[in-house]
């Protein structure tokens, strides 16, 4: 089979070296069995080792490699290559920091996160076995619970874009909806009377971006309308 | 370049699940601790877990701990030391019912209990047949688990020092352990972190093989450090390879498909594992099933045009229940071998998947070293827990299942002998040495000054080659020898590697230098280790060690049943021995046999 090479225009930049960012171009050669983009970043890598990205589990679980691939956020580890029109744009994610190339600076990302107490709320003594929860209870938690926080939904969102300190964005939303749809937690007043505000659930237009690009196939704007339906019903 | 020096009462180094677990006892007990990690804590390798944590908690089949523990110190092939073992079956329950407590999103019995399933090499009544033992979340239990631990530990206010990566660990003149060095990948800027307790919790090196279900972070970053600071490696000759990579790509597909009646087929289509493990089947340990099949490519009975992979097969069970249960595993099938696994099957081989050896430890997650002709004495302020450890309960062959609980009791056990040891006052801020950070420096400035050298992808790829064809499935003693020659010349090649990233910020070509530091100790602790081991036990299979009358499966107990210790210093190896006896004096050892599933 013939060697396939792949084109790319890469956002660039080293604070410890470049006054301001550039776009490079770049290409590489692909092996037969290099699949996907970040089979291809790691080659390119073998032969510019100062291009500069996260990465770890390579199969879609851990959310290191997220990134802006031709204008749409995605994971480089689930993304074919071959299937990609070139040159390959890549940039980072957009809306936070940017620390080196491809690396963000996620902190405003974790803080919202971290903002809806994303643990389970239960101070009843706890019992000696499990807690009970019956299979259709559980499977409410489908679609919520396997969020890997690669931040691709919130640095998609326009809202979370001009008010990323205010909005809570898709990911920590749906987060939020995880804990309020688990029968185990016993927060559901303190959890909606935290999102109660004119920024932090509401700014949501349902532009729906976050569930155009989630790498998981999972649906924050769903989430984010039933925590709205909660509001309407606790307040009538 | 100054050194910055921080000051706690302990240092976890690692964030993955025995990381969490460790931080949450701490954390909880008040002690001023920081958790290093080099990737944020949900990136950490448990993420990819999938099929189940192992608790004999009964939900669907009668189960109890004693036959946990028959079938782990089986599985091990009698290596696992049996007073860990039985520490680590009689904790299970406990364990993970906390898990559920914290808010994992376990799967549900009708019932309402944690769901399970069956995984290869559990059993019932002591092999008799198959046992419901694997505590699931659909085939995303390592992810669920992860996620519940780190939510848990911000509830405890755990303080991360997220995306630093450790270099060295600073031992003074008795030996005993005083802190790590670190490094801030945003900055470049080199620390000490000072501590009365480290606990490593970094997890295995997968990375040292060419085809690895591993992460990319999966660089053996402690037991490298410990190898360098002079503690023992154990048992590194011990690699679990697991039955079912996607062919060609390597990522996993848990042993929950055979668990939920997947079945491996060669190219006629034949169920071959009835041949090899009339019993337990397709569910048979990880090593059998993993030589099983490369027997069968081997004498070509292998599928595709290549004949080098077989078939996992999955379409006889319903989507519903694949949808239901393995949702996971058909998205991977479909990224990354091109097939829903609901029309056809999956082309899998085995592939490097876990460390069985590591830092030598005791139950409670101390490392222990000989000393004065005692062979397990504790290195003071040194715990450890995980893959990076061998405490051992996997001896020469891991369950499935039991890494996620390993990580879970261990985890809980160092921190809860950090804490003991801190508050009964055992455990003091001993002052650093002068030369605490002088290594770390060394390290970084031959780094910044190499000329001339060789690329950190060029030498990686030396010592992933090397690994895969000298201590594959099945070992051979002149590939050994030759490996050993390989695999130390590889490592002359590692102290030239020259990168050209000189930035401070987010330095990951230095990071990947300083990575394939602590591969390379895995890599020839490895390589020496097998050459030695003149027998084949569990996971190291070689062919001058054939099955015999006299050596049943080739397992020679009069002359190797003992933990190998390779030190690095002079590639020296020493032996210590196995605990056949269980932690209570009311628990029955389990008598050495031969092992057939």
């Amino acid at each position: 089979m013939s060697k396939r090479t792949v084109h790319f225009k890469m956002y660039r930049y080293d604070p410890d070296r470049d006054e301001k960012p550039y776009m490079q171009d770049i290409s590489v050669e692909l092996e037969e069995s290099d699949k996907k983009l970040l089979d291809a970043l790691v080659r390119l890598k073998a032969k510019d080792d100062s291009l500069s990205f996260r990465r770890s589990c390579r199969e879609g679980v851990c959310g290191s490699d997220a990134m802006n691939i031709n204008g749409k956020n995605g994971l480089a580890c689930l993304t074919d290559i071959d299937k990609l029109a070139q040159p390959v744009v890549l940039r980072p994610l957009p809306g936070l920091p940017v620390i080196r190339d491809l690396i963000v600076d996620m902190t405003q990302f974790f803080k919202q996160y971290h903002s809806i107490k994303p643990y389970l709320v239960n101070n009843s003594p706890a019992p000696e076995r499990e807690r009970l929860q019956s299979p259709e209870e559980r499977e409410e938690l489908n679609g919520l619970y396997e969020c890997i926080l690669c931040a691709c939904c919130s640095t998609s969102c326009p809202s979370f874009w001009w008010n990323p300190d205010k909005f809570v964005g898709p990911a920590g939303l749906l987060a939020a909806y995880r804990f309020l749809a688990d029968t185990r937690d016993e927060a559901t007043t303190e959890r909606l009377d935290n999102l109660e505000d004119p920024y932090r659930l509401f700014r949501c237009h349902s532009i729906m971006n976050c569930v155009d690009v989630c790498p998981k196939s999972l649906n924050p704007t769903r989430a984010i309308g039933k925590i709205k339906d909660m509001m309407v019903s606790r307040a009538v | 370049m100054t050194v910055a020096k921080r000051t706690f009462d302990a240092v976890i180094v690692g964030a993955g699940g025995a990381g969490l677990r460790a931080a949450l006892q701490l954390s909880e007990a008040g002690l001023k601790t920081a958790v290093l990690t080099k990737v944020f804590p949900t990136r950490s390798h448990t993420v990819a877990a999938q099929g189940g944590v192992a608790a004999s908690l009964g939900n669907s089949t009668e189960d109890n701990w004693h036959w946990h523990m028959y079938d782990t110190v089986k599985g091990s092939d009698w290596l696992g030391d049996q007073d860990a073992i039985e520490f680590m079956c009689r904790k299970a329950n406990e364990v993970v019912v906390e898990l559920e407590h914290y808010g994992m999103p376990f799967d549900r019995t009708d019932n309402g209990k944690i769901y399970q399933r069956p995984f290869g090499g559990h059993s019932q009544n002591y092999g008799q047949s198959p046992v419901s033992r694997s505590c699931a979340a659909a085939d995303r239990t390592g992810h669920a688990m992860l996620h519940a631990l780190y939510q848990r530990n911000v509830r405890a206010n755990t303080q991360f020092f997220v995306e630093w990566i450790a270099l060295d660990l600073i031992r003074d003149q008795d030996g005993d352990v005083v802190g790590v060095t670190a490094l801030e990948l945003e900055t470049g800027e080199v620390s000490i972190f000072h501590s009365k307790a480290t606990i490593f919790a970094t997890g295995g090196a997968g990375r040292i093989f060419y085809s690895s279900t591993n992460a990319f972070i999966n660089t053996g970053d402690g037991v490298g450090m410990a190898a360098r600071a002079g503690i023992p490696l154990e048992d590194m000759e011990f690699w679990q390879f697991h039955p079912t990579g996607v062919a060609g790509a390597g990522v996993l597909i848990t042993e929950g498909v055979r668990g939920e009646g997947g079945i491996l087929r060669n190219a006629a289509g034949e169920r071959f594992m009835e041949r090899y493990a009339p019993n337990l089947k397709d569910l048979a340990s990880r090593d059998v099933v993993s030589r099983s099949m490369v027997t069968e490519i081997n004498e070509g009975r292998g599928c595709g045009p290549d004949k080098d992979h077989v078939l996992l097969d999955i379409t006889h069970l319903s989507p519903e229940t694949i949808m239901k249960r393995l949702p996971g595993i058909r998205e991977i099938s479909i990224q990354f071998a091109g097939v829903d696994p609901i029309k056809a099957p999956i082309p899998v081989v085995p592939t490097c998947h876990y460390q069985m050896g590591g830092i030598p430890t005791n139950y409670k997650g101390q490392v222990v070293v000989p000393k004065d002709g005692e062979p397990n004495t504790p290195v003071v302020g040194f715990y450890a827990a995980g893959e990076c450890a061998c405490a051992s309960v996997h001896g020469a062959n891991r369950l499935g299942t039991n890494s996620l609980l390993d990580l879970l009791v261990f985890g809980k056990s160092a921190g809860e002998s950090v804490v003991d040891d801190i508050q009964s006052g055992n455990l003091s801020l001993k002052p650093l040495p002068a030369d605490a950070a002088d290594a770390s420096l060394a390290r970084i400035s031959r780094l910044e000054n190499q000329t001339g050298g060789e690329s950190v992808a060029e030498v990686g790829q030396a010592m992933r080659r090397s690994m895969q064809k000298h201590a594959g499935v099945f070992r051979f003693d002149n590939l050994l020898k030759e490996g050993v020659t390989a695999i130390l010349d590889v490592a002359e090649r590692s102290k030239r590697t020259e990168i050209k990233d000189k930035s401070k910020v987010w330095n990951t070509a230095r990071m990947e230098a300083l990575e394939l530091d602590n591969l390379i100790e895995v890599a020839k602790a490895t390589m020496i280790s097998a050459e030695a081991r003149k027998e084949s036990r569990g996971a190291h299979v070689r062919d001058d060690a054939p099955d015999t009358a006299e050596f049943p499966n080739g397992r020679n107990d009069k002359e190797w049943l003992k933990h190998t210790l390779w030190y690095r210093e002079g590639n020296r190896l020493d032996y210590k021995p196995v605990t056949m006896k269980p932690l209570s004096h009311d628990v029955e050892p389990i008598a050495l046999a031969k092992r057939t599933y």
